[in-house]
């Protein structure tokens, strides 16, 4: 970073601390920030896309697709989340993978499960074996935001089925008067007024989803606890910049991260709680409305 | 060997349909220095990553690294998610039922205690070892109290802490640390564990296993095996003859 | 060794009973259920005490937190938002760093003799440091559900208490308290089902494993690095843990029927689970 680092071991105090912070494990853990908030930018829009479609279908009159419906949110929201990641991730590369195998080399003699090994044809690899090293991560993070977006995504499709139940019986059934079919009444009355009730329960979600992070390295993701640790455990003089075991001030800092990181997501989602009782049937909605009169 | 690294990286994504099998992934922990850790400029760097672009180069192979977690480093090489592991991995009966190893490529390595205190009790004190690796299993053997930590790293810290009496594995692990920490101390004899360090395959990819075999080999033989052992373990390791 | 004796060697492993050494090579199904179910042991006594401390913390909490002085109110909103604000890892990693210094601290107060010496040293085990961080964890969690509750409980509950001469402790314990639990309870036996979920990364992440004792899923990654197979152990954690779940919710269920017994049925029905159709 500096013209000054060349040679660590000659530095002393703030210059050989200023060399330390901006090396390039350094640049890494920082990026990691990034893309830890990156991945929490996407994974939250497609687990609340799941939870919506678990809840229309735990909704859904057809019982096959009902009972799909709750066996997804019963079942994942059992287990613990940590345990569901150990395995998911490889069942799903594989699942995957065995897909194509079939779709693209029906030729295939052998078999794909050799003892403990699991062989698909070379086209059939996700990604290809000659893919630059960014496919592969980019492959990784998908696997990853799909696997943390059906584990939430399950949370959430609790918790819009409870909101959806929550509106008002007498707004349905108002629509229903004025001639609006099951359709239009799910899409033009249930799901505006929902969310309002879903904001609490989804909010919190939101926290949860955040401090769970942590995991993203149980899923080929190197987030910013992996740095931490790896920063953070002593140095011997193999490496550029040796120090003793300083995880403790690492892990400080990641404690001053989250928290900020919770306390500003507390404060948009006050904002957007007020927002969203702007004219709506709830007591907060009723006092944002006396308090315009 | 950064450079190295950005060529391959350079090669790979050039490389036509035509070389498409000859680019293999390695996978290894990047956690255990001397052998493999990641450097202060954030790549992997080690014993291995040198000796491991070393092998690809004679065996006229484009290499790639990727590192991944040690609990599932097996599992992912027999799903196929990389081509090999040198990750420090000693050579085991119980692995090579799962997978292939070739020759190794480090001696059969000595394990060892290290302490606060020469006279640390090995046999009936504390111990800590990572979890999931020979030495914690010898330590269960051994009949002391095996403390296990995720990483190394924190099993070296419980000793430091005094949460541990004395902490058990590979002696080229231990020797950098109880080198450069004045408190630190061997205790107890050595004790040789495993067949080596070899470079881990998977069953069906005999092909392969025989280039690296090959490799290693040929360097065993031109002495620039030893040659590389000395400078990553110092100049008293053990080397081949 | 048949699977009955399996069970025999193994069932109390996780407590430093029956069998000293692990299975080591050719592992059956059997083993891994026993020694993972074992395990489950660790998960329940975490999960069980920590709930049961972590209520009454989790009251006075969120009464001081509703409280208008601010300095039962400070302190109060300060815990629950750095227990509620931040990952349990880093929780417990802080934790332990901080009880693997105690010792040293505390040098000078070695005069009071062992028993003070003993019990710091307790707290880098996880039975009993791993406990604390979930206890005071799930009590920050409960509180702030236990506060949302305190604030929504009626106008009127509060009025007809007055009027029938009850104040103080009687009107807390009488009116406010049966009332705040009921509104509070589904949120609380969410809590309590993630707080179960949690007691997974005591081993995982956070405390070490003392003579291979350790709760479900640290058997589960021991049998996965030794049969190099994931997709046996760690669906076995799943499985112990959605019968577990549906334990909790049976429980819960009982007692928040019991919570709601003397409202009038159609009321009852808000905090059941609604099949029935809007429309």
């Amino acid at each position: 970073m500096f013209s000054y680092c060349a040679d660590p071991k000659t530095l002393e105090g703030l210059a050989w601390l200023s060399c330390y912070l901006t090396n390039g494990v350094h640049m890494k853990f920082y990026w990691s920030f990034v893309t830890v908030l990156v991945l929490l930018a996407i994974t939250a829009p497609v687990a609340l896309s799941f939870g919506f479609a678990g809840a229309m279908a735990s909704r859904s009159h057809f019982p096959p697709l009902a009972w799909l419906g709750r066996i997804y949110t019963a079942m994942v929201r059992g287990v613990p989340d940590i345990a569901f990641f150990l395995f998911f991730v490889i069942a799903l590369d594989q699942g995957l993978e065995w897909l194509r195998h079939h779709a693209m080399c029906p030729d295939w003699k052998e078999p794909i499960r050799q003892g403990a090994n699991f062989l698909v044809c070379p086209e059939a690899k996700l990604p290809q074996s000659s893919a630059p090293q960014i496919w592969h991560e980019i492959y990784n993070a998908s696997l990853a935001i799909f696997t943390f977006a059906i584990v939430f995504g399950a949370f959430a499709a609790n918790v819009i089925y409870g909101a959806m139940n929550a509106v008002p019986k007498e707004q349905l059934e108002t629509a229903h008067a004025y001639g609006m079919s099951n359709r239009q009444t799910f899409w033009r009355i249930l799901v505006p007024q929902m969310w309002i009730y879903a904001l609490p329960g989804l909010s919190n979600l939101w926290m949860i989803l955040i401090k769970a992070t942590p995991l993203l390295f149980l899923l080929g993701v190197q987030d910013i606890v992996y740095w931490a640790r790896e920063l953070g455990g002593s140095k011997t003089s193999v490496f550029a910049y040796p120090h003793p075991d300083w995880r403790l001030y690492y892990f400080l800092f990641l404690l001053v991260f989250y928290l900020a990181f919770t306390r500003v997501s507390e404060i948009a989602l006050t904002r957007l709680t007020r927002k969203l009782s702007r004219g709506q049937a709830t007591m907060a909605g009723e006092a944002q409305r006396k308090a315009a009169a | 060997m950064n450079k190295l690294i950005l060529s391959t990286a350079v090669l790979a994504m050039t490389a036509g349909a035509a070389l498409a099998q000859d680019v293999v992934r390695m996978g290894t922990e990047g956690a255990y220095p001397p052998y493999n850790f990641i450097n202060d400029a954030g790549k992997p760097d080690g014993f291995e990553i040198e000796l491991g672009n070393e092998l690809c180069k004679r065996a006229e192979l484009t290499c790639e690294w990727v590192t991944n977690d040690w609990d599932s480093i097996i599992p992912n090489l027999t799903s196929g998610n990389y081509d090999t592991i040198m990750a420090g991995m000693s050579i085991t009966d119980e692995r090579d039922e799962v997978i292939d190893f070739t020759q190794n490529y480090y001696p059969p390595t000595a394990s060892a205690y290290a302490a606060l205190d020469e006279g640390a009790d090995l046999m009936g004190g504390v111990v800590a070892a990572q979890v999931n690796t020979i030495q914690s299993a010898y330590v269960a053997e051994s009949g002391a109290t095996l403390l296990e930590f995720a990483t190394g790293d924190e099993t070296v810290a419980a000793v430091m802490s005094g949460e541990a009496d004395a902490v058990f594995a590979d002696l080229d692990f231990l020797a950098p640390r109880v080198e450069e920490n004045a408190e630190l101390m061997w205790a107890g004899e050595q004790v040789p564990l495993g067949g080596g360090i070899g470079m881990g395959v998977r069953e069906s990819d005999t092909e392969l296993k025989a280039k690296f075999d090959a490799a290693i080999t040929a360097m065993k033989e031109d002495g620039t095996l030893n040659a590389m052992l000395k400078k990553w373990f110092g100049d008293d390791t053990q080397t081949y003859e | 060794m048949s699977c009955w004796e399996t069970v025999q060697a193994y069932a109390f492993r996780s407590f430093g009973l029956g069998e000293r050494l692990l299975p080591k090579a050719d592992i059956t199904l059997c083993e891994q259920v026993t020694l993972i179910g074992s395990g489950m042991l660790w998960n329940l006594y975490f999960g069980v005490l920590a709930l049961a401390a972590g209520f009454f913390l989790a009251t006075g909490l969120a009464l001081a937190k509703n409280a208008q002085n601010p300095w039962l109110r400070k302190p109060a909103e300060w815990f629950i938002f750095v227990f509620r604000g931040s990952p349990l890892f880093i929780q417990f990693f802080l934790a332990y760093e901080a009880f693997v210094l105690l010792p040293k601290v505390g040098v000078e107060f070695m005069l009071f003799g062992i028993e003070f010496n003993a019990t710091t040293k307790w707290l880098t085990r996880a039975w009993l440091g791993a406990l604390i961080v979930l206890f005071l964890n799930t009590s920050a969690y409960s509180a702030e559900i236990f506060y949302g509750a305190l604030r929504s409980v009626p106008k009127g509950d509060q009025e007809a208490a007055d009027a029938y001469g009850l104040s103080g402790w009687h009107k807390f314990r009488r009116i406010t308290w049966p009332t705040m639990l009921r509104l509070a309870w589904p949120a609380y036996t969410n809590e309590a089902i993630f707080l179960f979920h949690a007691t997974t990364l005591v081993y995982f992440s956070g405390f070490p494993a003392w003579k291979q004792m350790g709760d479900a899923l640290y058997y589960a990654s021991y049998f996965a690095d030794k049969t190099f197979n994931p997709f046996v152990p760690y669906p076995l954690v799943a499985g112990y843990f959605i019968v577990l779940t549906l334990i909790v919710i049976t429980l819960f269920g009982m007692v928040n029927r019991r919570l709601n017994r003397h409202l009038p049925q159609a009321q009852k029905k808000r905090f059941r689970f609604r099949p029935q159709w809007i429309r």
